[in-house]
């Protein structure tokens, strides 16, 4: 009965989203931060990225909304930083075509992000799981939003 | 025994026999007749109104002509004080409109938190515009508008007074006759937003008094895209119109040209006529139904669905006195939107969001809510599916260590 619900919900997402990595903004300039609202549910997610050197050094977030959104947050901050910034953005774009039933280079080691794969059979759901790293993707943009 | 009617039949969506959809405050479904009723515009007569003369255009203009008497009887105001517009936002937009340039700066222009957005923002750009004073009723302890906290932001400044029916989170009944009643006293319009009212009980604008009222057809098994402003004849002769072109023009010239009467003043360009016939089947169906008797209906069903709700753990019910079949409730700990996809995984229709009413949410202090609202088609089997699939939501969360 529950497969379904199993495969979007998977153990790994839901740990995340219990016990976020990275959580937190930090109170300094030399990061680039984005803010993005879903304003039809209400999600909200802020990342902030450091690069230096050509290098994602560090990233945080911060927000609120479901599961999916905030787990992939958490998700997001851990598998890009101290990454080559290209490489990262690289990463970035397969996820989200992996998540929106797109075809990506399935050579990619996405980790933990592997677990969304089942986001695609969910249309509703996919902007819950990309809003994350859009935010993330703007910070690479070397805009300031706020 | 629970119910007056099984009319599901008559709902084309409903064939899916495990579909349950609790989203009317959305939008409603579309019965059979009203679906024929606009294939037969497109079929049989398919001609602009009001313009040509031969027997399809005159067809055409009878039943678009029938419509607005329709409406009309349905709201007990006069053929000429309704007004088709492309929904209740774009309706209650016009009013905004048509009385900016009233507004002086100082003015003061009431309004609520539990205002859709529709009812909301078009004052609060006008209040900006103009200089003027947006001022929200508090709302009591359970997010009623009380007759007594409206009487408090009542001044000689008042001029407009924008509130809402029936709240589309919330469901709750505004005291809009008195409230009325007490603007008129103090020289203020009243602008009313019947969306989420008409539909479900009988409405009289010349009881409630109110100058404008809009409302939508498709949350009253209508068409989307075609709405009803109705403003008292007074009113819609007096101000200008909103927009130009065609339709809402007597004589033109390079420099000047005279308008039509109302309604046809505030109707610009080729109207959605399929929509005005459909509507007002739509209505004839409603009223053979009975308004009461489906009020009634929902209220049975509301009654049921919150002794069934309040019976499950970890449920928060927001509007335990709702007046209206909308019930607003979360699962504690659980984001709406993981709820409703395991809601959706059972095929079962539920809004998550904050329902375009954010005020509604910051003052309840939460991001999102579920939100089950009832129309005559929905039956107990629907509630008893629902609380079902919400313990299993439940369960499942759990299990998961939320």
């Amino acid at each position: 009965m529950m497969n379904r619900m199993e495969n979007l919900y998977r153990q790994i997402i839901m740990e995340h989203y219990k016990n976020p990595r990275n959580k937190g903004l930090v109170d300094d300039e030399r990061y680039n931060k984005s803010h993005i609202r879903n304003p039809s549910c209400g999600d909200d997610v802020t990342i902030q990225t450091l690069v230096e050197g050509g290098e994602v050094k560090d990233i945080r977030h911060e927000g609120s909304g479901c599961s999916i959104c905030c787990s992939s947050a958490s998700v997001l901050s851990a598998l890009l930083k101290r990454r080559p910034v290209e490489e990262a953005q690289y990463i970035s774009t397969q996820y989200v075509n992996m998540v929106s039933g797109q075809s990506y280079d399935t050579d990619v080691e996405l980790e933990d992000a592997e677990a969304y794969q089942g986001v695609k059979q969910f249309p509703a759901r996919i902007k819950c799981a990309t809003i994350a790293w859009q935010a993330f993707e703007d910070t690479l943009g070397g805009d300031d939003d706020e | 025994m629970d119910l007056d009617f099984d009319i599901r039949a008559d709902f084309p969506v409903l064939d899916d026999e495990t579909l349950v959809y609790l989203d009317t405050a959305a939008t409603s479904l579309t019965p059979h007749r009203v679906l024929h009723k606009m294939n037969d515009y497109y079929r049989k007569y398919s001609a602009n109104v009001h313009r040509g003369v031969y027997r399809l255009s005159h067809e055409a203009t009878e039943l678009y002509n029938d419509a607005r008497r329709t409406v009309a009887r349905l709201i007990n105001a006069e053929e000429d004080e309704v007004v088709f517009t492309r929904g209740a936002s774009n309706a209650l937009n016009m009013v905004a409109r048509m009385l900016a340039p009233y507004i002086q700066e100082g003015d003061e222009i009431i309004t609520s938190e539990l205002e859709h957005h529709s009812h909301f923002l078009p004052w609060q750009r006008i209040a900006k515009e103009r200089g003027a004073k947006l001022i929200f009723v508090p709302l009591d302890q359970n997010g009623r508008i009380q007759l007594q906290a409206f009487k408090n932001v009542l001044s000689p400044r008042t001029r407009v007074v924008a509130l809402t029916h029936v709240s589309n989170v919330m469901g709750y009944l505004t005291p809009i006759e008195k409230i009325t009643e007490l603007a008129h006293a103090h020289g203020a319009y009243v602008s009313v937003d019947a969306a989420q009212s008409v539909p479900h009980m009988e409405v009289d604008v010349k009881r409630i008094d109110c100058d404008f009222l809009a409302f939508s057809a498709h949350k009253m098994l209508g068409p989307t895209g075609f709405g009803i402003l109705y403003g008292k004849r007074k009113h819609l002769d007096a101000f200008e119109p909103v927009e130009f072109g065609g339709d809402m023009v007597g004589i033109a010239e390079k420099d000047t040209l005279t308008y039509q009467k109302p309604p046809l003043k505030f109707e610009t360009g080729t109207p959605p006529i399929a929509e005005a016939i459909g509507f007002a089947e739509a209505i004839d169906y409603l009223e053979e139904k009975g308004l009461e008797t489906i009020r009634e209906h929902e209220k049975r069903l509301a009654e049921y669905a919150h002794k069934a709700l309040s019976g499950l753990e970890d449920v928060v019910i927001y509007n335990k006195d709702a007046d209206a079949g909308i019930i607003t409730f979360n699962l504690k700990g659980v984001h709406p939107h993981d709820v409703v996809t395991v809601l959706d995984d059972d095929n079962i229709a539920l809004r998550a969001g904050h329902h375009c009413a954010q005020l509604v949410m910051q003052w309840l202090s939460v991001a999102a809510t579920l939100r089950a609202s009832f129309y005559l088609y929905n039956t107990r089997d629907d509630i008893d599916r629902l609380i079902e699939s919400l313990k299993r939501a439940r369960d499942f969360f759990k299990d998961a260590g939320l």
